[in-house]
């Protein structure tokens, strides 16, 4: 027998999770877990309803209502009747179809790219799907986790596969320590900065190397939830002792025997060595300083102590163009210091920078400090566990005391479907993952950055370059 | 899913890059139960004014092209959000193809779920063609997806890739999920594989 070919942790979880190669190369690919929400799965039930189809795998597949959900006080339902309407639609569907959901009022609901890896459902060797690009997310467990379309739902409600054809495997290497005040969301920025936003295109993104390792789980999480930021399919990280200590005891996840086993099993996921990646690129920790982006693609993007870019340096006349309309929409003007740039909203939360470990980051800089007078801060949970955890920290007095407001869990002012969003010209510092034009309300400014350069932006009232807070 | 044979229309040029799918249909419509209807709402913020007016300047409120059903962009198209209102939208306003050097992944397979074909051809090859398009009403791109070819108003044409299975979808109006149920003997067989080895693995069930 000839020796295997040397394999990437990519091609591993593809190879087996492929039922059959079609002619032309397209493969029936078997998917581990569906992930649904309101927004993007009412048309795919339709669809199966239209065609008298069932739900193939109700054990592979779990439901939460996070985008549309109001974020105050919620018990008495929600006010706004379409946001109602789909919410409500999802657990008719839930219940016609026999799908597991978690309520709105569950401890449990929260954003589904938190839920999953939070409660075991997202393991390391899985594909995982759903209709939400940032499902990307959940390959820093080493999981296959793309984001798919509302038909490609229906596709997987239905059969339980998805009709595929591989991406090419691109390396990420980051070596060396980050330096003080520097985030895996600093990383990321810096990554994206670096290949710029269809850089990853084709491709799915493994991060490796010394800080990739050194990484918690929520940073690693935060570093592979903005791959597709980077255009990429996926993001993966190897699974290693910090992903199996983080799984053991989580609610869906093995234990005991069966958990020692599956680890066994996933001892194998790692690129072999000697695996070919199709593209490589290399960036030093040490270097990367705490970014924020400037314009309205998450590419544009600088560190702290940058000035805002002159168009008229632009190589052509399509970039400048490009440039001009940034930076018309985000009302700078080049040379502008970043750090002179007032905000009127902070938001901290997102399937970014919503878990335990960004809370406790944002909550060490308001301790004993106050937002600045004129700035609203709003810190979202990502899932009703990590309030409940964080309550019990105290951070959640900490935040208030310090003028914070502290809020259900949901995807908020990410996105801004509903009333957490920006007005026309308000400036934002944000822990999300998206600063197009209008993501969190028309008319928004959103600048990108970690939750503790978000802290430090609120209680300055300026973006702020949070190693000068200590 | 309607099929997409041939199709001679009028083409609107839009010269932008990494046009996401939040400028082609903001959050903010995302509510809909249905896939219908989005049509109205599609590039809002670069169609309307703050107070709905329609923009003069915008190129899909200036006569010719309000009936436009080819899209010609820079970039990237479609990058950001996987939803798919974004193909629902275009579809609903009477785009079936889009032309671009190069699309985000997950809207690339999104315009074929809804019956509309995104086309890659070079950047110069779409400026060329955005001239074409400017040329106004009575200028009409054909593009012919057996053949694989745009045809320019001088009668040149010009090639295009396309992955053969989605070519043969396409062509024929299939429905993706039909063609793998044919396969469903194969996705039993591999399930009842996964489970004798991956019996570690846990089932979702809720008490």
């Amino acid at each position: 027998m000839p020796a295997a070919q040397p394999r990437t942790l990519f091609d591993k979880i593809w190879d087996s999770h492929v039922v059959e190669r079609l002619e032309d190369g397209t493969c029936i690919l078997y998917i581990d877990r569906h992930l649904v929400h309101e927004v993007t799965s009412p048309q795919a039930f339709e669809g199966l309803r239209l065609a008298g189809r069932g739900v193939r795998r109700h054990d592979a597949t779990i439901a939460v209502a996070d985008h549309n959900v109001p974020t105050s006080d919620r018990r008495a339902g929600i006010g706004e009747p379409e946001s109602r309407v789909q919410v409500e639609t999802l657990e008719r569907n839930v219940a016609a179809f026999g799908v597991p959901y978690f309520p709105v009022l569950d401890d449990r609901q929260g954003i589904v790219h938190i839920i999953g890896p939070e409660q075991g459902i997202s393991l390391p060797g899985m594909t995982i799907v759903c209709g939400d690009s940032h499902t990307s997310t959940h390959g820093a467990l080493g999981a296959l986790a793309f984001g798919i379309g509302t038909s490609e739902v229906e596709h997987v409600l239905a059969t339980q596969t998805l009709l595929q054809k591989p991406a090419r495997n691109m390396r990420v290497d980051v070596s060396g320590t980050l330096g003080f005040g520097c985030t895996a969301k600093d990383i990321v920025l810096a990554i994206i900065g670096r290949i710029g936003t269809a850089g990853g295109t084709g491709h799915v993104i493994e991060y490796a190397g010394e800080a990739i390792r050194a990484l918690d789980m929520a940073g690693r999480m935060t570093v592979c939830n903005m791959s597709i930021e980077a255009g990429a399919r996926a993001g993966l990280i190897a699974p290693d002792q910090t992903t199996f200590d983080w799984i053991a005891g989580r609610p869906f996840a093995p234990a005991g025997a069966a958990l020692e086993r599956a680890i066994a099993a996933w001892r194998d996921l790692p690129s072999d060595p000697g695996a070919v990646y199709d593209r490589h690129v290399a960036l030093e920790a040490g270097a990367i300083a705490p970014m924020v982006t400037w314009g309205t693609s998450p590419e544009a993007v600088l560190p702290i102590t940058g000035s805002v870019p002159d168009p008229d340096q632009a190589a052509d006349e399509a970039d400048r163009a490009r440039l001009r309309r940034m930076l018309d929409y985000m009302g700078l003007t080049a040379g502008q210091r970043l750090e002179d740039l007032a905000v009127d909203v902070v938001f901290i939360g997102s399937c970014t920078n919503g878990r335990i470990e960004d809370i406790r980051a944002a909550a060490q800089i308001a301790r004993g400090r106050h937002v600045a007078a004129g700035v609203r801060a709003l810190v979202v949970p990502g899932s009703g566990l990590v309030k409940r955890e964080a309550e019990r920290e105290g951070l959640d007095r900490i935040l208030t005391e310090a003028g914070f407001e502290w809020r259900e869990a949901g995807c908020s002012m990410c996105l801004g479907m509903h009333e957490d969003k920006l007005t026309p010209g308000q400036r934002c510092a944000s822990t999300s993952n998206r600063n197009f034009e209008g993501r969190q309300g028309p008319g928004g400014r959103t600048h990108l950055l970690s939750p503790a350069m978000a802290a430090a932006a609120a209680v300055t009232g300026r973006l702020t370059d949070v190693r000068q807070l200590g | 899913m309607q099929a997409f044979t041939t199709l001679t229309a009028i083409a609107a040029p839009l010269p932008l890059a990494n046009v996401d799918t939040d400028k082609i249909i903001p959050a903010r419509f995302l509510k809909t139960i249905k896939r219908t209807g989005l049509g109205v709402h599609l590039f809002d913020t670069l169609r309307y004014d703050a107070a709905g007016a329609e923009r003069a300047d915008f190129v899909l409120n200036q006569p010719p092209y309000r009936s436009a059903e080819i899209l010609i962009a820079h970039e990237n198209f479609g990058c950001g959000s996987s939803r798919e209102h974004a193909p629902w939208a275009l579809l609903d306003f009477g785009i079936r193809c889009i032309i671009a050097p190069d699309f985000a992944d997950i809207f690339h397979a999104n315009c074929f779920k809804n019956g509309i074909l995104p086309v890659r051809l070079p950047r110069a090859v779409c400026d060329a063609l955005m001239e074409d398009a400017r040329l106004g009403g009575n200028a009409r791109l054909t593009i012919d997806l057996a053949r694989q070819v745009v045809v320019r108003p001088s009668g040149e044409e010009i090639g295009f890739e396309i992955d053969p299975f989605r070519k043969h979808l396409l062509l024929n109006g299939l429905d993706d999920i039909g063609q793998t149920m044919q396969h469903v003997d194969a996705i039993d067989a591999f399930e009842a594989a996964r489970e004798r080895q991956q019996g570690w693995m846990p089932a979702i069930t809720l008490g």
